[in-house]
């Protein structure tokens, strides 16, 4: 499985957070370690608390490390870089600049000509389905509809790596499914590393190559499951029956790792 | 589609009237009442010193008050007093504005100077203006530069401290969305921070010039020749209620009207900040 002579692009190694000091210091990750090659798209699926979103941020050069190291390409990750697009939940645009203006403030430390950047953003406006919307502000858009410029935006300076965190997770169930199909589409025609963090089973193997289910308080992997559905997909893959198998065996260790914290809390009252 | 079951109770007519919690009512009446409400009350004191329950002393007519306007009209005085008066408020709110803004922006940013200036601004801003009279004449003398000094002491803690909040209340997400693309910390203060405040700062704009004009009475108290606010003064010494009622009653217009400046000038400035197309 594991590929020696290629350096992963993603390299977690044995990395933890505590939050805080002393008595009150929260372990929020006790070790994980995880390896993200080239151009997979890796979901990162677990409890509330588990700390995806912690080491989404980590692997962004938001927070740092608390022990052990993260590397891209080999590198060590000091802060945020170009080499990473971000995605938030709460889509982050800059509301006073229009959809294009978003799009193309992300392209302002590129080197790209003039004309070039103009190219850029008419593409992805067009691949995320926003044509004619180019001059609206954000606060005229829908939900999804921003959560297209925010991936827009994340992409259009050609970063190696995309980090999503619960992207859709605000969106409604019908607008989720779509932006999910599209997600996919932009992926196939635009190959990233993509690391998404949610906690919505279905959502995590629709999408990924690999579903990592992180254990609760303290974080670690607790298992890492290849998902060897046929792509490109549409959405009828999640009626078929290995969908349903994968889906279950999920489902099974994040039920376990529920039942876990749940009987921490009660201990914890006592 | 569901045929009705006999028994079925009949569907509940929704209910209507003016007081249901938070619900619209005809934008006509909501507008209407807002007239409505200060007509009759003016109605009111014109019925009371009409029928003369109340010495014109006490209570001088609302007639009375309006000729005393047109009076002040025709002499020339409001107009001087109310630009002499404007000038103080303008001079005043923009000092402290120009203080506030990047003390308040510094403050919402840097822990380090919310730490060191929030407990300082934040006893200053309960002290009480009026008492600071005496020392702001020593300090400032009687001239223009003593009634603008209470203006500013008057506005700036406050602003200073709901600049921070604007500042604080943007999405932590926004300025991360900005280190990701690759800006550094001072572009994101200016590129990204700034302008996503902007129009909670405006907002604030708006509420504290609206207190500049209040103390504009309490700056005039002392040492001043003219003035809006000079002139209510001086009529209290002669007991000319009718002075007294119209300058408040003028100064309260003025304050509406700069706030519906600033409310107008707000959603032209921050078109973007608008869900309509």
């Amino acid at each position: 499985m594991t590929n020696n002579v290629t350096t992963p692009r993603i390299k977690v190694d044995a990395v933890g957070k505590i939050f805080g000091r002393g008595p009150q210091a929260v372990q929020a990750i006790k070790r994980i370690d995880l390896d993200v090659h080239e151009n997979e798209f890796v979901s990162i699926v677990g409890t509330s608390g588990c700390g995806k979103s912690t080491l989404l941020n980590m692997i962004g050069g938001l927070d740092e490390p608390t022990s052990g190291d993260i590397l891209i390409d080999g590198v060590p990750v000091d802060g945020p870089g170009r080499n990473r697009g971000f995605v938030f939940q709460s889509y982050s645009l800059f509301e006073w600049m229009t959809v294009q203006g978003n799009i193309r403030f992300a392209l302002e430390k590129s080197n790209f000509g003039k004309a070039e950047k103009d190219e850029l953003v008419a593409h992805f406006v067009q691949a995320v389905g926003l044509s004619g919307f180019e001059n609206a502000y954000p606060k005229q858009l829908s939900g999804g509809m921003r959560q297209r410029v925010a991936i827009a935006r994340a992409l259009v300076y050609k970063p190696s790596i995309l980090l999503m965190d619960e992207p859709f997770g605000a969106l409604d169930a019908q607008t989720r499914g779509m932006m999910q199909e599209l997600l996919l589409k932009v992926w196939e025609d635009h190959k990233v590393t993509v690391l998404f963090v949610t906690h919505d089973v279905d959502e995590a193997i629709f999408l990924a190559d690999r579903v990592v289910v992180l254990c609760s308080r303290p974080g670690l992997v607790k298992r890492s499951i290849d998902i060897e559905l046929e792509r490109p997909r549409n959405f009828d893959v999640v009626t078929t029956a290995r969908f349903g198998e994968y889906k279950r065996d999920i489902m099974a260790d994040i039920r376990e790792e529920t039942l876990k914290v749940m009987a921490m809390e009660t201990q914890n009252e006592n | 589609m569901h045929p009705k079951e006999p028994n079925a109770p009949a569907r509940r007519k929704p209910k209507s009237g003016l007081f249901r919690l938070r619900e619209d009512i005809p934008s006509g009446l909501y507008n209407a009442l807002g007239f409505i409400i200060p007509a009759v009350l003016v109605f009111l004191w014109w019925l009371v010193t009409y029928l003369g329950l109340v010495k014109p002393l006490f209570l001088p007519s609302p007639v009375a008050v309006l000729s005393e306007g047109w009076r002040q009209v025709t002499e020339g005085i409001l107009l001087a007093d109310a630009s002499v008066s404007f000038y103080r408020i303008t001079i005043g709110w923009l000092a402290a504005t120009v203080v506030a803004v990047p003390i308040g922006i510094l403050m919402g940013n840097f822990r380090i100077f919310e730490g060191s200036l929030g407990p300082l601004i934040s006893t200053m801003r309960y002290m009480p203006v009026v008492a600071l009279i005496p020392l702001s004449i020593l300090w400032a003398g009687i001239g223009d530069a003593q009634k603008i000094l209470i203006l500013f002491l008057g506005t700036f803690f406050q602003q200073a401290l709901m600049i921070m909040d604007n500042v604080k209340n943007i999405d932590m997400n926004l300025i991360r969305a900005g280190q990701t693309l690759g800006f550094s910390n001072s572009e994101i203060l200016r590129r990204v921070i700034l302008p996503a405040a902007s129009p909670g700062i405006w907002d604030t704009f708006r509420i504290t010039i609206g207190w500049t004009w209040t103390y504009l009475v309490v700056a005039e108290l002392v040492a001043a020749s003219d003035g809006l606010g000079r002139r209510i003064m001086d009529a209290q010494r002669y007991l000319a209620t009718d002075t007294i009622l119209f300058g408040t009653l003028f100064i309260g217009v003025l304050g509406l009207l700069t706030d519906y400046a600033f409310n107008k000038s707000g959603l032209k400035l921050f078109r973007w900040n608008s869900d309509k197309r």
